[in-house]
């Protein structure tokens, strides 16, 4: 690594770090209700809306009610999104004549979208209009973000309420999301991206003429608007088929940098925004210093990994599908904070990585997208690791187990182990059907340990909502399209309905003063523990399945060995 | 139905927010503020579009500098609808022999020496199959060839050689990405010098 390398990590760790009190207070206002600077130019049009849908945003709601909302919610937007790609043909903003999708990519992609994965079994340039693009996908990146970060309200006030029944109106939570945080964030980012020269324009594809004499079509789109809020909303979802490797999606160093800060933006702010909330800014950064804890062990791993070179080609750095303007570092810090964040947007190809630097990112959506993981999602996640952690070190202890003061009991503990464990269970289950089946084989692009690396990246990446790839895999047939709908279904909603349960089910409890036998959560030791847990339980998961793949690739290609 | 009304009115509401007034807002300061930008940055030549500044395009022939391999390559030009990447893990025994071939014919189209170094984006296809950069070395390594086939006086090869040290892009305001060179821009110049 250069001296710029490191000059460059700097800046991106130190604008993260300036940001997330920013963002964290002023999200937390928001969400509190108190005034704000945005309140005056938008306000009206939040009570507009709420006069509209004829609901009343102060009507409190329990747990099971506010759940009812979000159901709903995400399954109405489910069908406007499979509706959208099954009639595009027949729907105007269409200047390619795009045909209409088969039913099990338009299901697998509705799904995605709305469970802010973003797996993409298709190639946007080539596949969705205009129309589906800007009022299917758009819309979801938005309405699947706003979903998850009112989650985690909930989480919050249910953990910290002074015993009630209610965790809020999911209605004025995603709106006040949408409206005064993620609409402006969006509006800012994407005219930046755009003066960088990413493409914003509803004209048809251009067709080109090479000083050689030879053709290219040139696609085109309203790009800049979806890439913006693609990556705060940790959607990752391309407008192009490679997605942030495309030079009109991320055209300049400026838009990468800007574009990899906006992937943790968020996630990392909401912490933040969190400890505001429940009454004590030292546990939200105790929570997030163990993010940044695994954030930066998978860092340099995958750092070291892709510096080394590979002796199976001696004398080339590790070059294949990476861009020139964006180079080695930048393309190893983007795909470790894609993965830590269950963003899944890419600027190189991560199944060209070296094997242990595709072994981190793998394993970092393999953690459960907790470390930073998705806006909203990835903290109620990370939650559910704090739980049992709080347990754990109860057991040790031999106390009852508390967190901010309210008593951890077994109906939490059981849905924080569900939450936890049954996306896991899904992804090995899955993976091990496509590895058994010619359907599941028949997509491969690689052979040997890394093949089995495609199958397992691709259904780590779905049940944890994360939406990076091992690309090479061909995931557009019914095999994959309908297992991997299944999964991306089980990693958000088998997680958003034990969180709101647990919302529901702590609301209630008193809040007791801490005792000398309270554990305190804000501290070091909590950090190390928390993080602890979170590597145990998933390593313990998938540390067998890791060796076979990626670990003995490493080993193998050390022995110069390939297929 | 009490929740399941508020739900298809909130989303509609959102849905005109985010998915009509939204991207149309954006594309109506992109169409103001910068149009040449929103519009694919589109390069022409002689009254026709010769190609975008930010994409590549094959140039196979020895009087124009090449640009990095790609994996969409359909033997004319590099396809952008859609784009691809090769996908190749590092231990593909495809993706070593493919190396392995173009860095053999890199050399010898240059004239280098058999142990000469390459830069490895000459050799291994990129992320977007799009790329329009190579580092400001490999562009250095393809003076000669292009000199020659295009009978360059010494003057003019000195020419040349500054027109690729002024095409060099430094990193963005001193620090963020690394130096290169626009392929595509770079042969268009070059086609000026008389």
């Amino acid at each position: 690594m250069k001296s710029l390398d490191w000059i460059q990590l700097a800046f991106y760790f130190g604008a993260l770090l300036a940001f997330t009190p920013l963002l964290g207070g002023w999200m937390a206002r928001i969400y509190a209700g108190e005034k704000h600077f945005l309140q005056r130019p938008l306000g009206w049009l939040e009570n507009v809306v709420y006069r509209y849908a004829g609901c009343d945003p102060r009507q409190e709601m329990d747990w099971w009610h506010y759940c009812k909302a979000l159901l709903w919610f995400n399954g109405i937007g489910f069908a406007i999104v499979l509706g959208l790609q099954m009639l595009q043909s027949k729907l105007p903003f269409n200047p390619q004549s795009m045909p209409n999708l088969s039913w099990s990519l338009a299901l697998n992609t509705a799904v995605s979208f709305v469970t802010n994965t973003d797996w993409q079994n298709y190639s946007g340039e080539a596949a969705m209009s205009y129309l589906t693009q800007m009022l299917g996908l758009t819309v979801q990146n938005f309405l699947s973000a706003a979903t998850g970060m009112g989650v985690l309200m909930a989480m919050a006030r249910g953990l910290s309420c002074k015993s009630g029944h209610t965790v809020g109106n999911f209605w004025a939570d995603t709106v006040r999301s949408t409206l005064y945080i993620l609409l402006p964030l969006s509006l800012v980012l994407s005219v930046v991206l755009v003066a960088q020269g990413v493409v914003q324009t509803f004209t048809p594809y251009a067709v080109a003429i090479s000083p050689e004499g030879h053709s290219q079509q040139i696609p085109l789109g309203p790009a800049a608007s979806q890439i913006a809020i693609a990556q705060l909303g940790t959607n990752g979802g391309g407008f192009f088929g490679v997605n942030s490797a495309h030079p009109f999606e991320n055209p300049t160093p400026l838009t990468n940098f800007l574009e990899m800060l906006s992937i943790l933006l968020l996630p990392s702010a909401l912490v933040n925004t969190y400890g505001r909330l429940v009454g004590s800014t030292r546990q939200g950064w105790a929570v997030l210093a163990a993010m940044y804890l695994l954030f930066i062990a998978g860092l340099a791993l995958a750092l070291w990994a892709e510096y080394q070179p590979n002796p199976l080609m001696p004398g080339l750095a590790n070059m294949e599908g990476k861009e020139t303007r964006i180079g080695i570092t930048d393309s190893v810090l983007w795909a470790t904070a894609t993965t830590d964040a269950s963003n899944g947007s890419v600027n190189c190809m991560h199944d060209s990585l070296s094997p242990l630097a595709g072994m981190v990112a793998m394993g970092n959506m393999m953690l459960g997208e907790v470390v930073f993981g998705g806006v909203g999602s990835g903290l109620y996640g990370m939650l559910m690791y704090v739980l049992l952690a709080v347990f754990m070190a109860g057991l040790m202890v031999g106390r009852s187990p508390e967190y901010l003061g309210k008593r951890v009991e077994k109906a939490e503990v059981i849905c924080a182990m569900a939450a936890t464990l049954v996306p896991f269970a899904v992804l090995l289950i899955l993976a091990a059907t496509a590895v058994t089946t010619s359907a599941g084989l028949s997509g491969l692009n690689n052979a040997g340990p890394h093949g089995l690396s495609e199958i397992l990246y691709a259904y780590a990446s779905m049940s944890n909502n994360n939406g990076s790839a091992f690309a090479g895999l061909n995931g557009n047939n019914t095999f994959y399209n309908l297992t991997g709908a299944f999964a991306m279904m089980v990693g958000r909603f088998a997680v958003i309905i034990p969180a709101l349960a647990i919302a529901g089910s702590m609301a209630p409890k008193r809040i007791a003063p801490p005792s000398s036998g309270t554990f305190p959560t804000d501290g070091l030791l909590f950090v190390l523990m928390l993080a602890g847990v979170v590597i145990i339980i998933s390593g313990l998961t998938h540390f067998p399945a890791l060796t076979l793949g990626p670990i003995i690739e490493h080993l193998l290609m050390q022995q110069g060995r390939m297929f | 139905m009490k929740t399941f009304l508020p739900a298809v009115r909130i989303l509609l509401a959102l849905t005109f927010l985010t998915g009509i007034v939204y991207p149309l807002l954006i594309t109506g300061i992109a169409r103001e503020l910068f149009p040449r930008q929103a519009g694919g940055s589109l390069l022409a030549s002689h009254g026709r579009i010769v190609g975008s500044a930010l994409l590549a395009e094959k140039f196979s022939s020895n009087k124009y500098f090449w640009p990095r391999p790609s994996a969409g390559d359909d033997g004319t030009n590099y396809v952008a609808v859609p784009s691809s990447a090769s996908n190749f893990g590092p231990t593909s025994s495809n993706l070593v022999a493919t190396a392995q071939s173009r860095l053999t014919a890199f050399k010898m189209a240059n004239g280098l020496e058999s142990n000469a170094p390459v830069p490895a984006e000459m050799v291994l296809a990129s992320g977007s199959g799009l790329d329009p950069d190579i580092s400001p070395e490999a562009a250095r390594l393809q003076i000669n060839r292009v000199a020659a086939a295009r009978n360059f006086s010494q003057e003019q090869t000195q020419v040349l050689s500054n027109l690729v040290n002024r095409e060099i892009e430094p990193p963005q305001f001193g620090f963020l990405g690394e130096p290169r060179v626009n392929v595509l821009l770079l042969n268009l110049a070059l086609d000026s010098i008389k």
